[in-house]
């Protein structure tokens, strides 16, 4: 039963699909492996039971044409799930249950997955370690006591470890590459607008962004294939042709240029991460494309830029949990008092944080110098990509400066901690499509990744260079299921 | 007090004033929808039957713009002989209250939908232009019903996200008079257009009044004192009356008017301070990040 778990998405459809595996094996080999993973601290609300009994339908009626046929998969708890309590990790929403479902989810559902529970995150999408959830820390399935990212560090710990076969997170700025990378899995931020953000519990409109987190580029092409799609119920969403990425893929990148942009060589970078990122030119090359040297020229104000429009916009979308009408509510001796209570208590640091700076910069006296400055800039960085596109297809980065950091080590640091960021945070600003795949490992033995960044709305060159980069590059992950024993 | 040819003037002595009128008239849509959900706008219905979850501000639930409100809002424009602006943006005004679930109302602040226009009024003396300063889109917000029991407040979401269209004047106005043909005119333009239904009484137009004066001869601006919300072209009349014989009051004392919001209250007949400026919200205006930018 235990090879199950260690099977791919598009193995296990094809299983399914022949008749060599029931929906029914399939979703108990993950409710095992998940329930003997409790350590990991992964879930925040399993669906174990609703699974298991969803797994017997469809096996007793089963529509093999689907494209996730009777496949459990475990999905981030910032997606809002019908009947099913959805929390974005927060004391705020510990006993909200939606009545409706989010469209990302839905279209997984209507291919034949079943819903397997809902993964711990940071509060509200806030934080790169996942130690912002009121549910507690996630544990990285890489090492004992390691951070495994975030904000969708359930989903890349609960990923990695075997617990799904796929999942989906939230990235609004690096949310799904970042835990990917430090989790050794691939994690696709798609274009915004690609990925509807109707029943996804916002963080910061502008910039959120569903994606697709995986074990490998096929897998990850499927599913994003799956979750993308146009919604009149979102009005950012985009009514493009959408390909059948996971059908179109190929290894075939020759003639391909991929940018290689000096502002993204830091101060204080670590050797290994230079090191990756040279190795990752040679994978390129060996696939038969051209690397070029290119200029993001604003590259240094994409983190502050991105710490003054995110928690502007958190500032204004958490207004709404006021303890008024769902969700958690103080007592108070009147409307004021009750408002201050319910949003100090129910909101963690973290939040309260961005809350209090995203009010700030919108002040009036201050709009001007920090709101309004930070979308003019946002927009320079928007036209430095779109230069460095007229003489490449791709770009080529590092995910993160460094390999995931021990629990604890950066609580007491919120501007190291944002730095975490740096790389994945300008794809955001910039609207584009970006993709951390697992590249190797530093002297610890943790992994590391590298980051393709792709023009709008061409995810699908970007899925063929990783698919071509994968296979060159030949990762494995280390995982020893030191938490079992 | 006595009026000279017709002028609507505050006599004090040897002293005479004048009044400055402008109006910022709220004008519910006629529309079967509310402006960025599909739940129905009908009036009288029972307390929370017209809420969806847009308007009742569940987590991850967005705004869809309402076509026909936007249609509504552009005919009124020309209705008022205005510019019609090709681009227009909607912004959040961030406030906390128990009947506005989002914590912000969806408006317009920078950008609105219709710009600068006129409407001519047929007064007895001959005709007036009113200049029209701006007309916007924005939600309305909730109702709070506080005396239906001694300990807590209802709230009823059934007008919660209904599109409403902000018509400005310029400060053109100088009496209560005027005041009342503006209202009429522009209830006469709009109920010919159908867009805006202009029945008071359910609050489907109303005002905020903008009142100051000045020295007859005088060239500039006195202070201005905002009345919110009045319902009926009676109480705007009696409410511009006593607030500009407050002012005059004031002045002739020798002291200084404060800019300030106040309530008129219908049964005193009085207007009373309800916050100074000082004590104005921030409401963070900025561009609604649920569209695209």
């Amino acid at each position: 039963m235990t090879e199950i778990t260690s099977l791919s998405l598009s193995n296990l459809v094809n299983k399914v699909k022949k008749k060599e595996l029931s929906s029914v094996e399939i979703t108990k080999s993950f409710v095992e492996r998940s329930e003997k993973s409790k350590k990991l601290n992964a879930y925040i609300t399993d669906n174990f039971e609703n699974a298991l009994n969803k797994a017997k339908q469809f096996d007793e009626n089963p529509n093999l044409d689907l494209k996730l046929p009777g496949i459990p998969i475990a999905v981030k708890d910032l997606f809002c799930t019908k009947d099913v309590k959805t929390t974005a990790g927060s004391k705020m929403l510990n006993n909200f249950i939606p009545p409706y479902e989010s469209t990302v989810t839905q279209n997984m559902w209507n291919e034949g997955a079943i819903l397997l529970g809902k993964l711990n995150c940071d509060e509200f999408a806030m934080g790169s370690s996942n130690e912002t959830s009121f549910f507690g820390n996630v544990q990285n399935p890489i090492d004992e006591n390691l951070v495994p990212g975030g904000s969708s560090g359930g989903s890349a710990s609960a990923l990695a470890a075997r617990l799904t076969p796929v999942t989906i997170g939230t990235d609004t700025g690096g949310s799904i590459r970042q835990p990917a990378s430090f989790t050794g899995t691939v994690g696709l931020k798609p274009t915004y607008g690609s990925c509807s953000r109707y029943g996804i519990v916002a963080f910061a409109s502008s910039l959120d962004q569903a994606g697709p987190m995986s074990q490998n580029v096929e897998d990850c092409a499927l599913l994003h294939e799956i979750i993308s799609s146009y919604d009149s119920k979102d009005s950012t969403s985009v009514d493009f042709k959408r390909n059948e990425y996971s059908k179109e893929l190929n290894k075939d990148i020759k003639g391909k240029k991929i940018g290689i942009p000096k502002e993204y060589r830091v101060d204080g970078m670590p050797d290994e991460i230079e090191d990756l990122w040279k190795k990752g030119v040679e994978y390129i090359k060996d696939c038969g494309a051209e690397i070029i040297d290119i200029s993001l020229p604003h590259t240094n104000y994409a983190l502050p830029t991105y710490y003054i429009v995110a928690p502007a916009e958190a500032s204004s979308n958490l207004a709404r949990y006021d303890g008024v009408k769902y969700g958690f509510r103080a007592e108070g001796k009147n409307l004021i008092d009750m408002y201050e209570k319910t949003r100090s208590e129910g909101f963690g640091s973290e939040v309260q944080r961005r809350i209090m700076i995203g009010t700030y910069v919108l002040s009036s006296g201050y709009y001007d110098a920090y709101y309004l400055k930070a979308q003019k800039v946002r927009n320079l960085i928007k036209s430095d990509f779109d230069e460095a596109y007229k003489k490449v297809d791709a770009i080529l980065t590092p995910s993160t400066p460094s390999s995931a950091f021990k629990i604890g080590e950066k609580t007491n640091d919120p501007i190291s901690m944002y730095l975490n960021d740096i790389f994945t945070v300008p794809v955001n600003l910039a609207g584009l499509p970006g993709i951390s795949i697992p590249a190797g490992h530093d002297k610890k033995g943790y992994p590391l990744g590298l980051q393709l960044i792709g023009k709008a709305f061409d995810e699908q060159n970007l899925l063929n260079i990783a698919y071509a980069m994968e296979e060159k590059i030949g990762f494995e992950n280390k995982i020893s299921d030191w938490w079992m024993k | 007090m006595s009026n000279t040819n017709s002028q609507y003037l505050i006599d004090r002595g040897d002293n005479q004033y004048e009044v400055v009128i402008g109006l910022e008239v709220h004008a519910q849509v006629t529309s079967n929808s509310k402006l960025f959900s599909s739940s129905p706008t009908k009036f009288g219905s029972e307390p929370n039957t017209q809420v969806s979850l847009v308007d009742a501000a569940f987590p991850g639930m967005l705004p869809v713009i309402n076509k026909f409100c936007v249609q509504q809002a552009i005919k009124t424009g020309i209705g008022l002989n205005a510019k019609i602006n090709k681009r227009s943006v909607f912004d959040r005004k961030n406030y906390f209250y128990a009947d506005l679930p989002q914590g912000y109302q969806i408006s317009q602040f920078k950008d609105p939908i219709v710009g600068e226009g006129k409407v001519i009024l047929d007064m007895p003396d001959g005709q007036k232009e009113v200049g029209i300063e701006r007309l916007h889109l924005e939600q309305d917000a909730g109702k709070s019903i506080h005396d239906l029991d001694p300990q807590n407040t209802f709230v009823d979401l059934n007008r919660s996200g209904v599109a409403l269209m902000e018509i400005v004047s310029k400060p053109d106005l100088r009496s209560p008079d005027e005041v009342s043909a503006y209202i009429k005119k522009l209830r006469s333009i709009m109920r010919y257009l159908g867009t805006c239904d202009g029945n008071m009484q359910e609050g489907s137009l109303r005002a905020d009044v903008n009142v100051s004066v000045r020295p007859i001869k005088s060239k500039e601006y006195g202070t201005r004192c905002e009345i919110k919300n009045v319902n009926s072209i009676k109480f705007m009349q009696m409410a511009i009356e006593y607030e500009a014989n407050r002012q005059v009051d004031l002045i002739e004392e020798g002291k200084s008017i404060d800019q300030e919001t106040r309530l008129f209250d219908t049964k005193k007949n009085e207007t009373r301070s309800m916050r100074s400026k000082e004590d104005a919200h921030d409401y963070r205006y900025f561009p609604d990040p649920d569209y695209y930018l």
